[in-house]
C-alpha cells in the first residue's frame, strides 16, 4: 500500500470490520419479508441502526439508509425543495442557503435546483480559513424565507470546523432547517445530532472504515416529511430500495470501532498531524497552511506550495511510494483548482499548488517521516516542472 | 539498460502500441494522458479520438494491462492559448493553420517533453509513424517506414533538441493493420477502434460554422482578380486559398470554368477568385522556420551565407511538402534574408500563407517553415 495518506478520499476497511461484512453477506432473506427469514435479517439491521444511532445521538427511526453521502444531501436539498413545491404549488419561489466551500455532493445539487426547479442560492460567504460567516448568514435568515440551510460539519478539504452550533441555532431561531453534511467529521469529531438540533445530517460508511455504497440520511422525527428521490417499494420514509442488511453491519461495526479509540487516537492524529505540518514548513520556508488554525479535523493537513502544481507534486510523492491527494475534485484524472480555496479567497494560480495530506487510524510516524524526507526534493523538481510547463 | 520513458497515450491504438513495444524494449514507461479539452465530451462520437472521458479511459485500462503508473496531466489551458487561439488567430488573418502542428510545436514535444524532462523522464513516446536515426551530426528526423502511414510531416516542427528525446515505437511497422493485429494479440480492447481524424476541438467536423462563431460574420464581396464582384460571402475568415466548394457564386465564370479561392483579405473582408491555372504557384517562403537536427550547412547540404538577419545558406536540393497528405515535390531551398525560401520546380496548387512546407532530402526531415507568402507561376499573389 505505501504510505498511505488519503483517509479522507476513502479509509481502508478494518480485518475486523471485514470479517463481520462477509459474516452478514451470509444471510438468507429480504428484510423487508414478512417470513421468519427476513424477520431474522431485519432484526441484524435495525441492531445495526440502533448501534449507528447511539454513535451519531440520534433515533433509530430517524435513521434513512442511503446509496452513501451523496444520495443522502441530494435526497436532503431536493426533497426539501420539492416538498415546499409540492405544499406551496410548483410555482412557489425556494430559496436555499449555502456557502461556496460545500463538497460538490451539494453545490452540483444545488447548481441543479438552481437550474431546473429556478431555486434562489443564498451564499454565505466563508472567511479565509473556510469558516462561514455567522454574521452574513443571520443578514441572509432575515432577508429571505429558506427552505433550508446546508452546511458542512467540518470542511473535507481544508479540515476546518464549521460552527454548526451557532448556524442551527440562528436557522431554527429563524425557523429554517438545516442539513449537515457531517461526512467528513464522522469517526473524528464528537457527533450528537439530537444536541445539535439540526433537522438533518448525511454520513457515509466508507470515510470511517466501512463499505463503499453505505451511508444515510438522519433526518429528524420532527422535520417536515422531504419529497423521495427514488421510488419502488417506499421501504424507508420515502426511500425506496432494497434494504443492505451486511452493508449496515458493516458501518455499524466499522464505526463502532472509530467511536472507541476515537478521543486517544484523535490526539495522536492531531500530534502527527502537527508534527508534519512543522516539518514540512520548516523544510520548505514558503509553504502556506490553509484552513483553520485552531479548529480542524485532527487528520487532516492543507498546504498550498508556491510555484508548484498539486498535481505534479501528487505524481512525484506517488512516485516515492505516497499517496496523497489535491483535495479538490477531479474530472477524469484532472484536478480542478479547488474551489474551496477560491471560496476562501485565494487565487487560481495559488489554487494550483494545492496538496491535502489526511491522516488515519494506521497512520505511524514512519509514514510522516517518509514524507518529511522526500518533500523538499519533489517541491524543488515539481517547481522546475511548473516553469517548464510554462503556467 | 532502459531508460525513463513517458508514453503519451491519447487512447487510441497507436499510442497504446507504442506504449506497449516501450514496456516490452525495457524502458521503465509511465503512462499519461493529455486533458487538452476544458470541457471535454464524455463518450467519443464520429471522428473524434482523443479528448473526451472515454478516450482517457481507453488510454488508462491499456495502461492498467501494461501494468504502468499511469496519470492525467491537464494542459487545457495551454491547448486553448496555443492551438486554438492560434487556430482562430490564423484564420482571422486569412491564413490557414494546421492545429495538428501546433499542439505538436507547443504542447506535445513542448510544454509536455519539458514537463517529463523537469520530472526526471529521459525521454518521451507517441504513436507517430516516423524515425529518429542516429545520423552523422547528431540524431535525424525520418519518414516512417511506409510511406502511406508516414506522419513525419506533423513532426516537421520539432527542433534539434526536442528530436533528442523522442522515441516512435512504431516507425518501422508496416501497416495500420499490423498495428491492430498487435494491439488485438495483446488484447487491447482499442484494438478496432476507429482512427480520428478530425479536428479535435471543433466536434461536428463543421470548421466554417465553428470559427463563425467565434469570429462573427460579415458579409464581403467576391471578387476577380481584376476587382470585378461576382458574389457575396459571410465572412472572408471561413475561405482557404485552394478552395473550390461553397463559394455560391451567382453565374459562371465567362470560360465556364470552375472558381477557385485564389487569396483572402480579411482586412478588406474580400475573397478573390480565379481559374485553377491562377492557383499554381512557383515559390513559398516564410520566416519562422526550424530545423530538425543539424542544418543544412552542418548536414553537408549547402554552403553557408550567412547575414545580419541570422543563419543563410545557399540554395540546395529538397523536396518539400505542404500537407500533411500531400505529395512532396522536388525544390531549391535557400535561406537568405531571416526567410527560408523555398523555389518549385514544378508549380504547385492552392498553397495557402498559414499552412507549414516540410523540406525534405531523400527520406529525412530537415526543417520547415511557416509560409508568410507565395510567388504566382503567373504573376505574384502574397497575403498582404
Amino acid at each position: 500500500m505505501g504510505v498511505y495518506l488519503d483517509y479522507q478520499a476513502t479509509s481502508p476497511m478494518p480485518e475486523s470490520v471485514r470479517e463481520v461484512y462477509v459474516d452478514a453477506l451470509a444471510g438468507v432473506g429480504n428484510p423487508s419479508s414478512i417470513h421468519q427469514a427476513g424477520q431474522r435479517q431485519r432484526a441484524i439491521l435495525e441492531d445495526a441502526k440502533e448501534r449507528i444511532a447511539r454513535i451519531v445521538g440520534c433515533e433509530p427511526i430517524e435513521i434513512i439508509l442511503t446509496s452513501g453521502g451523496t444520495e443522502a444531501i441530494n435526497t436532503a436539498l431536493k426533497g426539501a425543495v420539492w416538498a415546499a413545491q409540492a405544499a406551496r404549488g410548483p410555482d412557489t419561489p425556494t430559496t436555499l442557503v449555502s456557502s461556496r466551500a460545500e463538497h460538490h455532493a451539494t453545490l452540483d445539487a444545488l447548481h441543479w435546483l438552481s437550474a431546473q426547479e429556478g431555486t434562489d442560492v443564498a451564499w454565505v460567504p466563508v472567511d479565509d480559513q473556510g469558516v462561514l460567516d455567522t454574521d452574513s448568514l443571520e443578514v441572509i435568515l432575515a432577508d429571505h424565507r429558506p427552505v433550508m440551510v446546508a452546511t458542512l460539519l467540518a470542511n473535507n478539504e481544508v479540515g476546518s470546523i464549521q460552527p454548526v452550533e451557532e448556524i442551527a441555532r440562528l436557522s431554527l431561531e429563524a425557523g429554517t432547517p438545516v442539513h449537515v453534511d457531517a461526512i467528513a467529521a464522522l469517526g473524528y469529531l464528537p457527533i450528537n445530532f439530537a444536541e445539535l438540533g439540526v433537522t438533518a445530517m448525511s454520513l457515509s460508511a466508507h470515510k470511517v472504515g466501512g463499505p463503499v455504497g453505505v451511508g444515510a440520511l438522519v433526518l429528524s422525527r420532527h422535520a417536515p416529511e422531504l419529497s423521495a428521490l427514488l421510488h419502488g417499494g417506499d421501504q424507508q420514509r420515502g426511500r425506496s430500495g432494497t434494504l443492505d442488511v451486511a452493508g449496515v453491519v458493516a458501518f455499524a461495526a466499522a464505526l463502532e470501532l472509530r467511536e472507541q479509540g476515537r478521543i486517544e487516537h484523535g490526539a495522536q492524529l492531531a500530534a502527527m498531524r502537527d508534527s508534519l505540518r512543522e516539518q514540512l514548513c520548516a523544510a520548505v520556508g514558503d509553504v502556506v497552511v490553509r484552513g483553520s488554525h485552531d479548529a480542524r479535523l485532527p487528520g487532516n493537513l492543507h498546504i498550498t506550495v508556491p510555484g508548484c502544481e498539486g498535481d505534479v507534486l501528487l505524481y512525484l510523492l506517488d512516485q516515492h511510494g505516497i499517496q496523497v491527494s489535491t483535495g479538490s475534485a477531479c474530472q477524469a484524472g484532472v484536478p480542478e483548482a479547488s474551489h474551496v480555496l477560491l471560496a476562501m479567497g485565494l487565487s487560481e494560480e495559488t489554487a494550483r499548488g494545492a496538496l491535502r495530506f489526511s491522516l488515519g487510524y494506521h497512520t505511524t510516524e514512519d509514514d510522516i517521516e517518509a514524507v518529511v524526507s522526500v518533500f523538499p526534493r519533489v517541491v524543488e523538481q515539481a517547481r522546475a516542472a511548473g516553469m517548464a510547463s510554462g503556467r | 539498460m532502459g531508460v525513463k520513458v513517458l508514453a503519451a497515450m491519447s487512447g487510441g491504438v497507436d499510442s497504446a502500441v507504442a506504449a506497449a513495444r516501450a514496456v516490452e524494449a525495457g524502458h521503465e514507461v509511465v503512462g499519461v494522458h493529455l486533458a487538452l479539452s476544458r470541457m471535454p465530451g464524455t463518450l467519443r462520437t464520429g471522428a473524434r479520438g482523443c479528448c473526451t472521458i472515454e478516450d482517457s479511459m481507453d488510454a488508462r485500462r491499456v495502461a492498467d494491462m501494461l501494468e504502468i503508473p499511469f496519470y492525467v496531466w491537464d494542459f487545457s489551458e495551454r491547448f486553448a492559448q496555443d492551438v486554438v487561439q492560434d487556430f482562430i488567430d490564423e484564420y482571422s488573418e486569412g491564413r490557414t493553420p494546421n492545429p495538428c502542428m501546433r499542439c505538436n510545436q507547443h504542447i506535445k514535444f513542448q510544454a509536455v517533453l519539458e514537463r517529463g524532462l523537469a520530472l526526471g523522464f529521459d525521454a518521451i513516446a507517441t504513436g507517430h509513424y516516423a524515425s529518429v536515426v542516429e545520423g552523422p551530426q547528431g540524431k535525424e528526423l525520418h519518414r516512417a517506414a511506409t510511406w502511406a502511414k508516414d506522419q513525419s510531416y506533423v513532426l516537421g516542427v520539432l527542433t534539434t533538441e526536442q528530436l533528442e528525446h523522442c522515441y516512435f515505437p512504431l516507425a518501422t511497422t508496416p501497416s495500420k493493420d499490423e498495428v491492430r493485429a498487435e494491439a488485438a494479440e495483446r488484447g487491447f480492447f482499442v484494438a478496432a477502434k476507429p482512427d480520428s481524424h478530425d479536428i479535435c476541438f471543433i466536434p461536428d467536423g463543421d470548421t466554417r460554422g465553428w470559427l463563425a462563431e467565434r469570429v462573427g460574420e460579415r458579409q464581403g464581396p467576391v471578387l476577380t482578380a481584376e476587382g470585378e464582384v461576382v458574389g457575396s460571402h459571410q465572412g472572408a475568415h471561413a475561405y482557404t486559398v485552394g478552395q473550390r466548394k461553397g463559394l455560391q457564386l451567382g453565374y459562371p465564370a465567362a470560360d465556364g470554368k470552375p472558381r477557385y479561392v485564389l487569396e483572402v483579405r480579411p482586412k478588406t473582408n474580400e475573397v478573390v477568385v480565379g481559374p485553377k491555372e491562377a492557383l499554381a504557384i512557383s515559390e513559398l517562403a516564410g520566416s519562422v522556420m526550424s530545423f530538425a537536427g543539424a542544418d543544412p550547412v552542418r548536414s553537408g547540404l549547402a554552403e553557408d551565407a550567412s547575414d545580419e538577419h541570422g543563419f543563410g545558406c545557399e540554395p540546395f536540393s529538397c523536396h518539400v511538402q505542404v500537407r500533411a497528405h500531400a505529395d512532396p515535390v522536388a525544390a531549391s531551398a535557400r535561406v537568405s534574408g531571416g526567410e527560408l525560401v523555398v523555389s518549385l520546380l514544378e508549380p504547385l496548387l492552392g498553397v495557402a500563407p498559414g499552412q507549414s512546407a516540410v523540406i525534405y532530402v531523400g527520406t529525412r526531415v530537415l526543417g520547415q517553415c511557416t509560409i508568410d507568402r507565395t510567388v504566382s507561376a503567373l504573376q505574384e499573389v502574397s497575403s498582404g
